[in-house]
């Protein structure tokens, strides 16, 4: 995420621009002029975002005076391999709309350099969410090519009906061999993964378990104190939950369904005080360790929808903001956080100013459904530009192409598994 | 526990009707707001009190949200209710979720559409005899004074059969009217008992909170209204009422069952079972799933009547028996909070963290208590049946279909959520390509230029795909109405206070 405060004088100039790369309100030009994110082949998602936080007041609950903070600019991407990478394919490829866009920025001026002005900007995430590791959007591609194929040899090839799931599964592994032969397919193997990558990775893999040893003394000294100012501060902690405003409600609806996959962006500010700091820190250090070594592949816990979310903290840690690409309405998004891991969005964003009373840190919260649906309305952010590399694909489709492939890729499979492949054709 | 107060809440969140075969739906904008409101005030509106010998006609009365501007509701009270209330049912991007765009699109629409959005939904229900009086004197002398006519929906008696000929009607929520349910809690197995605040606002919901509702500060004028359970002090004005959601479909009865003979090769026993694949339930309304023998709480036939209701799709993960993307398995997934009952809490933690089941469909429905609804919708039109649609020599295909009702405590969740996310979604339940085979609009959206086809999956051989499936079912009309319980409808009817 590239993050730059705007020029106040130049806002609505900004607005029209990313406007401008709009076919309409939700839905992004992927060829348009001045980002052209369909080049980028390694580019799953991108979105750009005037950060208008409308909640700054809510300091006032705590008797805080609210801050004033810059309007920012967000340019966020999911991408694969090194972002270094892609900062300067970027530039390379859309130098002068990023310098169109960039100008309504501070600091930017006609001469500079906007590779290093966007490194200078950088705001590394806290906690990162990957559907699936290592899923390049080489892969994707190729899988939903490999998918479609298939799919219409099958229908082409009446008499596969009568056959079993074997001599079907050889049937498919042939056709895809020819079609392979013949350059239509390519099931590419997958790039090496650097060295540096695998250190990094163990490194993380350890880091935070080490950690929590060498700090576990000091937390089980400190674990008491903590449950009981926790419980304290849950209990008078306040809501802020109004009923949203029904126009901004409705210029967020204007931007979202246009496609089976939508945006979600939000933020608000933390609760004042060291504690809801460190609870911050601590549970979005373990959703991130988490995300990376734990979860199962296309998996958040029991939800199946979610493509990428990074939470990001701003202006110190005095923000936060958090992204995400999901499938389906935000009502069936809201449904799958509430019922299977309310648990997790109340120990993540209960340190949140207003967010609906949570008890032991994971219980209650969003289950106040109401309450929860406003806070979350209120703290959405319209996101003014918004692209993916492949509209139209869920999470969960690209599960299936991926086992397809893998079935396809595999000479040998059991009755049972050979049944679950024939089924996903 | 106190007996329910069934005499304010207004009938048909527990009747049917289904006896008083005459019904029609008068859709009225406020003419003069004094005469309305005294209208409302005195309407012989029927409640949900069970009379022997049932009663043999009913009147039911329902507000949009301008309706009850026009009334003169303080706009402080409306901002109370529900967005998509508030909103309306025509509003562009609720549109595109609820698939009503290109031929079902507002635009076209018969009433509900710009500039024809009804105030008020007056319902009358009638034994044949006594149903044209019945009319003429709830209406009462100053009914055209009060009002203008907007459309007046009729609705024909098709003897429990929908207009494709099948069965209607079988499953309903049974709804928990004495609040046993324990609410909130954890369901392992499914059951068709739902929390009252699910269909009546001002009660506990299955999350055991209160859905949004207007509460007024208590004084003379609010005196009548309930007490607010939760917030004592103040007075409810949703309590006891619900949300209404009417949509005309107009149903093309011809082209369904000859598309499915066409698919059959001509063979009408095969467009039979085509048919049965996409409802779920043949015409007689037997399940494809087999009845059960473990009972499941809140279903159970009348007495001398057939169990038609009594399965899951637990037994069937391979949508073998009946297809994934069936109308009823759409509709009611029939399923829990879990996909598979946990052994323990050890299980069930690991299930939460995403370790339990991992097939490729495992888990990818939501839980099916959080969206049900109550469905009240009658027949209009001139009934073709199957035998007819399906003769050469018969080409008349004389319009009919489906005046849709559903009652729920929260729109969004609820209609609108099941609408979205299963009905509509190319997407359900890992299916791609397909949309609900009855209700589905077949309209492309970018990255799924198909989403015409049908699959009928098959255990161990590959999957029957049914393309090109055309749009059976289009949207005539439709709106969101507030049904107030009768004590909150007399007090819409006082004078506005003033301020």
């Amino acid at each position: 995420m590239v993050l730059a405060p705007i020029v106040p004088s130049r806002e609505q100039e900004l607005r029209g621009l990313l406007a401008s790369m709009n076919e309409g309100p939700g839905r992004v030009n992927p060829d348009n002029a001045l980002i052209p994110f369909a080049k980028f082949e390694n580019l799953h998602f991108a979105r750009l975002l005037v950060l208008d936080d409308k909640t700054t007041g809510d300091m006032r609950v705590y008797g805080l005076r609210p801050k004033t903070y810059p309007l920012y600019l967000a340019f966020l991407g999911d991408i694969d391999g090194d972002e270094e990478r892609f900062l300067e394919d970027l530039v390379k490829v859309a130098a002068s709309g990023l310098r169109k866009i960039f100008a309504c920025c501070e600091k930017f001026e006609p001469a500079t350099e906007i590779l290093s002005w966007m490194k200078e900007r950088r705001k590394p995430s806290i906690a990162n969410y990957v559907n699936w590791r290592g899923r390049t959007v080489r892969d994707v591609r190729e899988e939903a090519m490999l998918q479609q194929a298939v799919e219409g040899y099958v229908q082409a090839n009446y008499y596969l009906r009568k056959m079993s799931p074997r001599e079907i599964h050889a049937k498919v592994r042939h056709f895809v061999d020819t079609e392979k032969a013949a350059e239509r397919l390519r099931l590419s193997a997958k790039s090496p993964t650097p060295l540096g990558w695998w250190v990094r990775n163990l490194v993380h893999l350890l880091g935070l378990p080490l950690l929590v040893l060498i700090l576990s003394p000091l937390i089980i000294v400190i674990a008491p104190f903590y449950i009981v100012r926790l419980r304290m501060l849950e209990t008078t902690d306040p809501e802020v939950c109004p009923a949203v405003d029904q126009e901004y409600s409705e210029e967020l609806s204007r931007a979202e369904d246009h496609y089976v996959t939508n945006q979600f962006s939000a933020m608000g500010s933390l609760k004042p005080g060291l504690l809801r700091l460190l609870t911050t820190i601590g549970v979005l250090s373990t959703v991130n360790y988490a995300a990376r070594h734990i979860v199962r592949p296309g998996r958040l816990g029991r939800v199946r929808t979610i493509h990428f979310a990074r939470w990001v903290f701003l202006d110190g840690t005095n923000r936060m903001i958090f992204c995400s690409n999901y499938d389906g309405s935000v009502e069936s998004y809201m449904d799958d956080f509430i019922n299977k891991t309310g648990f997790g969005l109340n120990a993540a964003f209960s340190n949140g100013i207003g967010y609906p009373r949570t008890n032991w840190l994971v219980l209650d919260g969003c289950a106040d459904e109401r309450k929860y649906v406003e806070y979350l309305r209120r703290h959405t952010l319209p996101t003014q530009v918004w692209y993916q590399a492949y509209p139209g694909l869920t999470s969960v489709d690209l599960e299936r192409n991926w086992r397809i492939r893998k079935g396809v890729e595999a000479s040998s499979l059991s009755d049972q598994e050979l049944s679950e492949w024939v089924a996903l054709l | 526990m106190s007996v329910f107060d069934y005499a304010d809440v207004q009938g048909l969140v527990r009747f049917g009707y289904k006896k008083m075969t005459r019904a029609s739906y008068a859709l009225l904008r406020v003419k003069d707001p004094a005469m309305a409101r005294a209208w409302l005030s005195s309407a012989p509106v029927t409640t949900a009190v069970e009379v022997r010998p049932p009663p043999a006609t009913a009147l039911q009365v329902a507000l949009t949200a301008p309706g009850l501007e026009a009334l003169g509701v303080p706009v402080s009270v409306l901002a109370e209710f529900s967005h998509e209330f508030r909103a309306g049912m025509a509003q562009e991007s609720r549109s595109r979720q609820l698939g009503d765009v290109e031929a079902n699109a507002p635009e076209y629409w018969l009433w509900g559409g710009p500039g024809r959005v009804p105030h008020l939904l007056v319902m009358f229900f009638g034994q044949p005899g006594p149903f044209a009086t019945f009319v003429q004197t709830s209406q009462g002398p100053s009914w055209t004074d009060a009002f203008d006519p907007l459309e007046l929906l009729e609705t024909n008696d098709f003897g429990g059969v929908e207009p494709f000929g099948f069965t209607d009607g079988i499953s309903q929520p049974e709804i928990d009217w004495n609040q046993s349910l324990k609410v909130p809690y954890t369901q392992f197995d499914y059951s068709n008992i739902v929390a009252l605040g699910e269909f009546l606002l001002g009660y506990r919901n299955e999350y055991g909170k209160y859905t949004d509702r207007p509460l007024l500060d208590a004084n003379d004028s609010t005196a009548d209204l309930p007490a607010a359970e939760d917030i004592p002090g103040e007075k409810d004005l949703g309590r006891n009422g619900t949300y209404l959601v009417l949509r005309q479909l107009q149903q093309d009865v011809r082209l369904f069952w000859q598309f499915a003979l066409q698919q059959s090769d001509g063979d009408p026993a095969q467009a039979e079972k085509l048919t049965a694949a996409m409802v779920g339930r043949n015409r007689a309304g037997d399940p494809l799933e087999p009845i059960q023998e473990q009972p499941i709480p809140g279903i159970q036939a009348k007495p001398g009547q057939k169990e038609q209701n009594r399965f899951t799709f637990e037994q069937d993960p391979s949508g073998s028996r009946c297809p994934f993307g069936a109308h009823i398995r759409r509709a009611n997934p029939r399923n829990t909070d879990f996909p598979s009952r946990p052994r323990d809490g050890l299980a069930k933690l690991i299930t939460m963290l995403g370790f339990g089941p991992n097939r490729f469909r495992d888990d990818l429905t939501s839980s099916v208590r959080f969206h049900r609804i109550v469905r009240r919708g009658r027949e209009y039109g001139t009934r073709l049946t199957p035998e007819q649609a399906l003769n050469p020599a018969d080409s008349s295909n004389p319009e009919c279909g489906l005046h849709f009702i559903s009652l729920n405590a929260n729109i969004s969740r609820q209609f609108e959520f099941l609408q979205n996310a299963w009905i509509n979604s190319t997407k359900f339940s890992g299916l791609t390509g397909e949309s609900d085979p009855l209700l589905g609009n077949r309209v492309a959206t970018p990255g799924c230029p198909v989403t015409s086809d049908f699959n009928v999956q098959s255990s161990a051989r590959l999957q029957q795909r049914i393309a090109g499936m055309p749009q059976f079912i289009k949207v005539r009309g439709g709106a969101y109405f507030f049904m107030p319980g009768i004590r909150a409808l007399r007090y819409l009817g006082q004078t506005p206070a003033a301020g």
